[in-house]
């Protein structure tokens, strides 16, 4: 049993996964992706824009069920448990939705006190010192009166991660963390990542098409097309790759290996067929 | 073929309304089961209580007025031709406790409390809130649907009651104050022709039917619903319209099943 050194053994093992949303025969979103998460370390998936990189967070989150192979988080396979198992996992576990999914109503401070009211009997003080503490962590103690449609986008985002880090996880999983946000948002962002897996001694997942950024504050990085892995490898790696895909995708090149035009006939037949 | 096709279709929707029937009750089954929750910490409960019952008392309350002033002049207009106008007080009486206070508070309550209980859950799914909780490890259906529909089946009962007083309010400042109905035959035939179970228990039961039926439809709509803003502003729609429905022919069976013959 791996239970004996857990240390040695990666967090997060996904193997030959695949998903498709019609479980008889659709297209598949996700196509036998192999891939491990070690402990401590930040690892990004990067991909263009529905290529199965959300998908992939919610099967290890245990929000959908593999069509074939098996994600393994701290040597559980997710879809093998029950329902208290796989919420006591979840509580080991942190995500940042793509824009933050603060509840509305209720103020910055209730939305990070929420796990901890759920999930422990700690007093009113206690959690309210442990909220602050999680606030300053991310910059926004002064928010803590707020309400959530009070704050900047590259706010809310902050807020989030302070209630995904509430419960201190061992996992955490970042949906597009960077999407619409200003430059100086987008670094803070990029720091808090990188700082709180570090602070927190967490493990991270970064799921993002935003190159520059992420580059920047990963350990390792996967490429998802298709529903495959097209490359894998160290920032520094994946910066000089040679393949063709990747190279698009990093240079940011219009055309390339993802078509700029969607498959479509013949533009010249098309254009003479409508006079026919 | 179109008769083929007709038939065709015909058989599609008949299975799709099945289906879905079937997966409505499924849901209701696990909020059931998962409503430990909404009465373990009451004060969750009690919130959506004020959400959809206090939050509607001024149209409940100024409807019931209304319509129990409308039925004082129409009553009195019938009753007088016969002679016998200090009946008024037991015709609005009846017809408010049997019939329109439950049937009307329940129409009310759908499009006041029901369309916005589907609003707010379907945008809680369409901005991720829902996932969000679910991925803290809190059941959504336990922490969100289940106390707004205990909240809804708490209310509804209260309002129809609260639609009746204030309708037989109504009825008594046309007829008496206004009209001259003498006011102690008003309020003796009134006492003396209610029957508590006849007539008022029996009211009670259908005020609760439609709070479970208004409630139910409305948690299952959002929940349900396409995340999209198209989506939810479906879902809404469909709340009000299936509630409506559902109350007036629900009202029908029951009034067959405790009225009949008597």
């Amino acid at each position: 049993m791996p239970a004996n050194q857990p240390s040695a053994e990666p967090l997060v093992q996904i193997s030959d996964l695949s998903y498709a949303y019609n479980s008889n025969g659709g297209r598949r979103i996700l196509d036998g992706i192999n891939m491990t998460i070690p402990r401590g370390k930040v690892v990004a998936i990067m991909g263009g824009s529905g290529c199965g990189k959300t998908t992939t967070l919610r099967l290890i989150g245990g929000q959908l069920r593999p069509l074939h192979g098996e994600v393994r988080v701290d040597g559980q396979v997710v879809h093998q448990l029950n329902r208290n198992q796989l919420y006591l996992l979840r509580r080991e576990m942190g995500m940042l939705f793509q824009f933050g999914a603060l509840f509305t109503d209720i103020s910055v401070f209730d939305n990070v006190a929420f796990p901890m009211r759920e999930h422990t009997k700690l007093p009113d003080e206690m959690i309210r010192d442990l909220v602050l503490m999680k606030l300053h962590a991310v910059g926004l103690r002064g928010a803590a009166h707020l309400m959530p449609n009070e704050l900047s986008g590259g706010m809310a985002r902050r807020v989030a991660l302070a209630r995904t880090i509430a419960l201190d996880p061992k996992l955490i999983m970042y949906d597009e963390p960077f999407t619409g946000l200003d430059p100086i948002s987008l670094s803070v962002v990029g720091q808090l990542i990188r700082k709180l897996n570090d602070a927190l001694g967490a493990s991270s997942i970064v799921v993002t098409h935003d190159v520059a950024s992420s580059l920047k504050i990963v350990d390792y990085v996967y490429f998802v097309s298709e529903g495959r892995i097209a490359a894998e490898g160290t920032p520094e790696e994946i910066q000089n790759s040679a393949i063709p895909f990747v190279k698009q995708f990093v240079q940011a090149e219009p055309d390339g290996p993802v078509p700029f035009h969607y498959p479509a006939m013949n533009y010249r037949e098309e254009l003479l067929a409508s006079h026919a | 073929m179109p008769n083929a096709d007709l038939i065709r279709t015909i058989g599609r929707q008949v299975n799709n309304g099945i289906w879905r029937l079937g997966y409505a009750a499924r849901f209701a089954m696990i909020m059931l089961l998962q409503s430990g929750i909404a009465f373990r910490r009451f004060h969750l409960t009690i919130k959506e209580v004020y959400f959809t019952g206090v939050l509607s008392l001024i149209i409940i309350l100024v409807s019931g007025l209304f319509v129990g002033m409308v039925l004082g002049l129409q009553g009195y207009n019938t009753l007088q031709r016969y002679g016998s106008s200090e009946s008024l007080g037991v015709l609005v009486a009846l017809a408010l406790v049997r019939e329109l206070g439950p049937v009307i508070s329940g129409l009310l309550f759908a499009s006041r409390a029901g369309s916005a209980v589907t609003a707010e859950i379907g945008l809680m799914k369409a901005t991720e809130q829902l996932s969000a909780m679910e991925m803290m490890a809190v059941d959504p259906i336990g922490r969100v649907v289940a106390p707004r529909f205990w909240g809804g089946v708490i209310a509804m009962p209260l309002l129809a009651a609260l639609f009746s007083a204030a309708g037989i309010f109504g009825g008594y400042l046309v007829g008496v104050q206004l009209i001259g109905v003498d006011e102690g035959s008003f309020w003796s035939q009134m006492q003396s022709s209610v029957d508590f179970h006849e007539d008022i228990v029996n009211g009670v039961i259908k005020s609760v039917v439609f709070g479970i039926l208004v409630s139910i439809i409305a948690v299952f709509e959002g929940y349900d619903s396409v995340p999209t803003a198209e989506g939810v502003s479906n879902a809404t729609t469909r709340t009000v319209v299936t509630s409506s429905l559902v109350i007036l022919f629900a009202d029908f069976i029951l009034t067959a099943l405790m009225f009949r013959g008597t």
